[in-house]
């Protein structure tokens, strides 16, 4: 076992670099805000997301220990961003490729019923095409 | 066999024995895993905060870039000062907690108080200044959906202000009920801590109320670049 006066040294330590934390945080906080007065176009958006990303980082390395802390924790924490990082591709992938921001079901019934192509219909007749439309 | 139980979870003989009797759980192997366990359990809590906050923020990104004028526009009457302050103060507010942990952890009750109590002190200022910032919004006439009135917009009669407030409202209001959430469990601990029931055999709920308090900082790390700072 460590003496107290070990102890005592290592929560300095300890002390010490949480305060080298928030100082770092404080100073991206200075950064980011006197990076949205200068105009760079798109870039300021990606300025921004980029530090906030450096300080959720460092809070969740030393605030929230995962830099010491068994690795399972920091698994969990990755997992969740990896899962909201998914949420966010499908969303880009879906708004990038179309046309009309308004989903269909919210256009007026009229512009809904609009029927398929005329030579569609009789060149896919066969039954299974046909089927799903009849509804139960 | 609780005294041989605690014996081998503190070989050391240390002088907080009785507390492992006192907090150990009989079915865990010991104190550590117990501990383990409930960060876990933490964690995962945590995960489905991020994911919560995670589709409004998605949300969000989809209306600006839906209504990407509005949405510039609306952001000028949000207080940049305001915003950048609370910053400080979550920032600070995180300082503090992670100290009372450390101070938990080490055995020094008094100090471990005073930490939560600053906590506590800076979630108060952080509410007071978002009160003040929504009782500006209200009388401008800035407000979600329906109730919006506000006159003078470049686009009059655009759904994109009221949407704007909409998510304004939502997400630091959802963002501000975490903070008083925090702010009681706070209290709670700092009052338990002055009577001496945590130290370094066990504080199990310092140190996961401060990894929520931690969350909720790192929201609104995200929070003020995308509401008071886009162009």
């Amino acid at each position: 076992m460590s003496t107290h006066n070990e102890h005592a040294t290592d929560a300095k330590a300890e002390a010490r670099s949480y305060t080298l934390t928030l100082t770092m945080l404080l100073i991206l906080t200075v950064i980011t805000v006197g990076a949205s007065y200068i105009d760079f176009g798109q870039g300021n958006i990606v300025i921004a997301l980029t530090i906030a990303t450096v300080k959720a980082t460092l809070v969740a390395l030393f605030f929230m220990h995962l830099a010491h802390d068994k690795p399972v924790n920091g698994l969990i924490a990755v997992g969740g961003f990896i899962f909201l990082g998914l949420f966010i591709m499908f969303d880009l992938i879906d708004i990038n490729t179309r046309r009309d921001a308004v989903p269909q079901i919210l256009h007026p019934p009229a512009t809904q019923a609009v029927a398929p192509p005329a030579g569609a219909a009789p060149a896919a007749a066969p039954a299974p095409a046909a089927a799903p439309a009849k509804k139960e | 066999m609780s005294t041989t139980t605690a014996d081998l979870q503190n070989p050391q003989g240390d002088e907080h024995l009785d507390d492992v009797s006192h907090h150990h759980q009989h079915h865990f192997a010991t104190m550590e895993q117990q501990f383990d366990t409930s960060k876990i359990g933490m964690w995962l809590f945590l995960v489905t905060e991020v994911l919560t906050f995670g589709g409004l923020f998605v949300g969000f990104g989809l209306m600006q870039n839906r209504y990407p004028r509005e949405f510039v526009e609306a952001h000028e009457h949000l207080q940049r000062l305001a915003g950048a302050t609370n910053t400080v103060v979550l920032l600070v507010s995180s300082f503090t907690m992670v100290m009372g942990v450390l101070a938990a952890r080490t055995n020094q009750a008094a100090k471990c108080a005073r930490y939560l109590w600053i906590t506590v002190g800076c979630a108060a200022i952080f509410m007071c200044i978002k009160a003040y910032e929504y009782t500006h919004k209200y009388e401008e006439g800035l407000l979600p959906g329906y109730f919006y009135h506000h006159h003078g917009d470049l686009i009059p009669g655009s759904h994109g202000y009221s949407t704007f407030f909409s998510f304004y409202f939502m997400m630091t209001g959802l963002h501000g009920l975490h903070v008083m959430i925090g702010a009681v469990l706070l209290a709670w601990l700092a009052v338990r801590a002055k009577r001496g029931e945590f130290n370094s055999v066990y504080y199990t709920p310092v140190d996961l109320v401060g990894l929520f308090w931690h969350l909720v900082d790192m929201i609104w790390i995200y929070l003020f670049p995308l509401y008071y700072l886009i162009k």
